[in-house]
């Protein structure tokens, strides 16, 4: 498949002007549909029903496809979306075209899967989002920074340090919600870090990421180490969160118990993206921080404070993917285990620059990436042949794509990474 | 290594500040302030250093007193972290105005125990040698602190090779850890499915090595002088499908290892495992002899061939390098390439040396710690040599330092860290130490780029 693709890059390069972005990912949907049609399709067995319940379980009301039937025409769903973005019949709906793309691509690969079996949607979209909460949170922390400049590549060091300071202080203070103020602090002391490093030292941001996370990971575990290891009961012992149910809301079937009996984190992952899009695009607050983003020298010259404002995103970052990190301690399983966020930091990253340094593209990749967390585990439990591992790349390889400009070109903030001298 | 490459990076360079976004309209993405200071070492210093004398070279900011204090600051530092993750020395504080020298002996027993049991275990223990001359113990237990630094030493040089490299091309490789992955993989799967003869196995096997990594560095390289797709994204989500495809690899019939049911693979054979230098009681092995071989090659890649002219000049200019009619793209791809070979190798050498089957954690951090080894390194191949040595130095200590003193290796890493944070920001030390400025003022690392 990526030698394909980079066959198409080459197309690309040479012929600019008829393959426009929503050409190529149109081709990419017809390849994928037609992939999904013929191969899921011949592998899904005739006659079995996949069955998907809305509930948490087996029981209750359930959406009933036949298999094969079903992957076909998903798959040749997806390639028609393909065929109207290459005919540009669908050039001016994108956005949704994509998401229906790929939204029958995936039906059509659980059609197979489930064929036979059935799927709990409720459990699986509370598992999705189970698993996007430290990416979103982690997500909007690089954005914070990104969007006034600053390059942070040590999200994965902030939820590390957000994990422990967590799951420390809670244990100390004995109450979880002043674990979730050791966490943004934890996430705090790297974001100061990295702010003074980049902004008054002018050292590289992408090597001060990696050197930070280096040091996350050097001090979380030797504190560990030190002083969790030796007294767990004392130190490392915080609980966790309670599920909150919200009053009627989540008595609404389906949705309700998948949004409104939850996690706190959730709650505040909502709240946050909700809030910073609007500041962020809608407020003064937020078209001085992009303008920082962007254009450094123009936003001094009508007088924003182009550092402070830099100073102040980077340590607000800091602390919210600080509580991001908190997810991994007291929002789910209590203790801390070294190197515990295991890459998802460099998945928010990823997120990130998929969701296009958006709030909400953010929140959505983190879902898809969430999604595909969830999907692995759903596959062991059905003893499926695709192995996990190669689900847990798709976000990774997803994000290549959309980088390297073959599902559109990803833009980051111009200024993003470079420091501002005034002069 | 020729005189100039060591010359101190004090040239006229621009000063620190010299990247920062004016307003003038630059396209997003372009990496075309990158290359100035990451040539630095190739500018003629100016002045020249013979008019200075000793005492000037010590009190103004040149690397290599910079690099000193940095390191003594990064001690200082991670001393502070162990007295005060010390509960015997947290005790004494209690009573501390009362009987303060309590506290300060605690202090000094703390932390002069940690670095103690670090230098005995990264060098030399005197105590063992005593034993030896007294013929009360065997000689090679003397010379186990160095052959554990050595055999650390070996993969940590040849990722910074890597990292420095891509970094005097203009490129950051953040994807050494996925790149001596991949190695690790073709080196294992060259060791334990092919048998072949003594000499010529080893060569396959490290071939292999050198293969897997230049392949995993080949596609951020060609993404990056296609697309234009940032190497430092792409190269980061390719450590993590390297070590998926790893976690998957290990436990696939074939190459997990018969009888066990863990993530473990089969034994690489002997004939492709890495020589012991010094018999079968030390682990050192003939890895450090080609990462020692590799920073000759790359040294001599960068200051005397054709290509590693092109790989400076797209590093410095590109813009200048398209004009005098190189292809950057090329070079890109050609620099991600041999970068990934390196770390390609740092993973074979980790593979055939030391560990000799395939686990999920077989690398571990080593890409990055390559990184750190570099930026300590200045972005020279003696320098990462040098830098090698000493944080293979510290790792070898470190486990000494866990069993004698109780203080966890990953002390180790939060050094390393505070050493390159230190480095990278010449102007800390510089106020810390209150060094006076050196003319020109070097920039260090604050070599500014966006995405």
């Amino acid at each position: 498949m990526t030698t394909l693709h980079l066959d198409e890059v080459a197309e690309s390069t040479t012929a600019r002007g008829f393959w426009t972005r929503s050409r190529k990912a149109g081709a990419m949907y017809l390849l994928l549909g037609a992939f999904a049609a013929l191969v899921f399709g011949a592998l899904a067995p005739g006659g079995e029903v996949a069955r998907f319940t809305l509930s948490e379980n087996s029981e209750g009301l359930a959406v009933e496809v036949p298999a094969k039937l079903g992957a076909v025409l998903l798959g040749v769903l997806c390639a028609a979306v393909g065929v109207a973005l290459l005919t540009r019949l669908a050039a001016h709906h994108f956005g949704w075209a994509t998401a229906v793309a790929i939204g029958a691509f995936l039906l059509s690969f659980l059609c197979w899967q489930v064929a036979g079996d059935f799927m709990p949607l409720v459990r699986t979209a509370s598992g999705t989002l189970f698993f996007a909460l430290p990416i979103v949170l982690g997500s909007l922390g690089g954005l914070f920074c990104e969007r006034a400049g600053v390059i942070n590549i040590a999200i994965e060091g902030q939820l590390l340090m957000g994990a422990f300071g967590g799951a420390l202080i809670g244990s100390v203070a004995g109450s979880v919600w002043l674990g979730l103020v050791g966490a943004a602090f934890g996430g705090l002391l790297i974001g100061a870090l990295l702010a003074v490093f980049a902004i008054r030292y002018l050292v590289d941001q992408i090597v001060l990421g990696v050197v930070l996370y280096v040091l996350a990971l050097g001090l979380t575990g030797y504190l560990y180490e030190r002083v969790m290891q030796t007294e767990q009961a004392t130190f490392n012992n915080p609980g966790t969160f309670r599920e909150f149910a919200i009053p009627y809301l989540s008595d609404i079937p389906v949705i309700g118990p998948v949004l409104f009996e939850a996690n706190v984190f959730l709650y505040i992952a909502l709240a946050l993206v909700t809030v910073v899009y609007f500041a962020l695009f809608h407020t003064r607050w937020g078209l001085r921080v992009r303008a920082v983003g962007e254009h450094p020298a123009a936003a001094d010259t009508v007088g924003i404070r182009v550092q402070w404002v830099r100073y102040r995103n980077v340590m607000y970052g800091g602390m919210i993917a600080g509580i991001g990190g908190a997810f991994f301690t007291i929002g789910s399983t209590g203790g801390f285990v070294k190197g515990m966020t295991n890459g998802q930091g460099f998945i928010a990253l990823a997120a990130l620059i998929f969701g296009r340094w958006s709030p909400t593209g953010a929140l959505a990749a983190a879902v898809l990436f969430g999604f595909a967390n969830q999907l692995q585990d759903y596959l062991r439990l059905i003893d499926s042949p695709i192995d996990s591992q190669f689900l847990a790349m798709l976000p990774y390889i997803a994000t290549i794509f959309a980088v390297a400009g073959l599902v559109g070109k990803v833009r980051p903030p111009a200024a993003n990474g470079q420091p501002y001298v005034k002069g | 290594m020729s005189s100039d490459e060591q010359g101190p990076a004090s040239g006229a360079e621009p000063p620190a500040g010299a990247q920062p976004q004016t307003g003038t309209d630059a396209p997003a993405g372009t990496d075309a302030p990158a290359g100035d200071q990451v040539a630095a070492g190739e500018q003629p210093p100016a002045g020249g250093p013979r008019g200075r004398s000793f005492v000037d070279g010590l009190t103004t900011a040149n690397p290599g007193t910079v690099t000193a204090l940095a390191i003594m600051l990064s001690l200082v530092a991670g001393g502070l972290i162990i007295v005060f993750s010390d509960e015997t020395v947290l005790g004494t504080f209690s009573y501390l105005f009362s009987r303060p020298s309590d506290a300060v002996s605690a202090i000094w027993s703390s932390v002069g125990g940690a670095y103690g049991a670090l230098f005995k275990g990264a060098f030399i223990d005197v105590e063992t040698l005593r034993q030896a001359l007294a013929g009360e113990t065997a000689w090679y237990r003397v010379f186990r602190p160095i052959s554990e630094t050595l055999t650390n030493a070996a993969p940590l040089i040849l990722t910074g090779l890597s990292f420095t490299l891509a970094f005097r091309s203009g490129l950051i490789n953040i994807g050494g850890n996925g790149q001596a992955i991949m190695g690790a993989i073709v080196a294992g799967m060259a060791g334990f499915w092919l048998h072949l003869p003594p000499v010529l196995h080893l060569l396959v096997a490290l071939l292999g090595g050198l293969i897997g990594g230049a392949a995993w560095g080949f596609v951020p390289g060609l993404l990056k002088a296609r697309t234009g797709a940032h190497e430092v994204i792409v190269t980061i989500m390719l450590n993590y499908i390297a070590l998926n495809f790893l976690v998957w690899l290990v436990i696939q019939e074939g190459v997990q290892r018969p009888g066990r049911n863990d993530a473990i693979s089969k034994l690489v054979d002997d004939n492709a495992q890495l020589w012991p230098l010094a018999g079968d009681n030390l682990r050192v092995h003939a890895g450090i002899l080609l990462a020692l071989v590799a920073a000759v090659g790359v040294a001599w890649l960068l200051r005397r061939s054709t290509l590693g002219f092109e790989m400076r000049a797209v590093g410095s200019n590109p813009d200048a390098a398209r004009t005098a009619g190189m292809s950057i793209g090329r070079t890109y791809v050609a620099a991600m390439a041999l970068a990934g070979g390196l770390s390609g190798l740092g993973g074979a050498t980790i593979l055939l040396g030391t560990a000799h089957s395939l686990t999920p954690a077989v690398i571990g951090e080593t890409g990055f710690d390559g990184i750190t080894v570099a930026l300590l390194g200045r972005g020279k191949p003696l320098g990462t040599v040098l830098a090698g040595l000493l944080f293979g130095a510290l790792r070898a200590g470190a486990v000494r330092m866990q069993g004698a003193a109780g203080v966890p290796v990953d002390l180790v890493m939060i050094l390393q860290a505070l050493i390159v944070l230190f480095i990278a920001a010449p102007a800390l030390v510089k106020t810390v130490f209150r060094l006076r400025a050196e003319r020109g003022a070097a920039a260090g690392l604050a070599a500014a780029r966006g995405w």
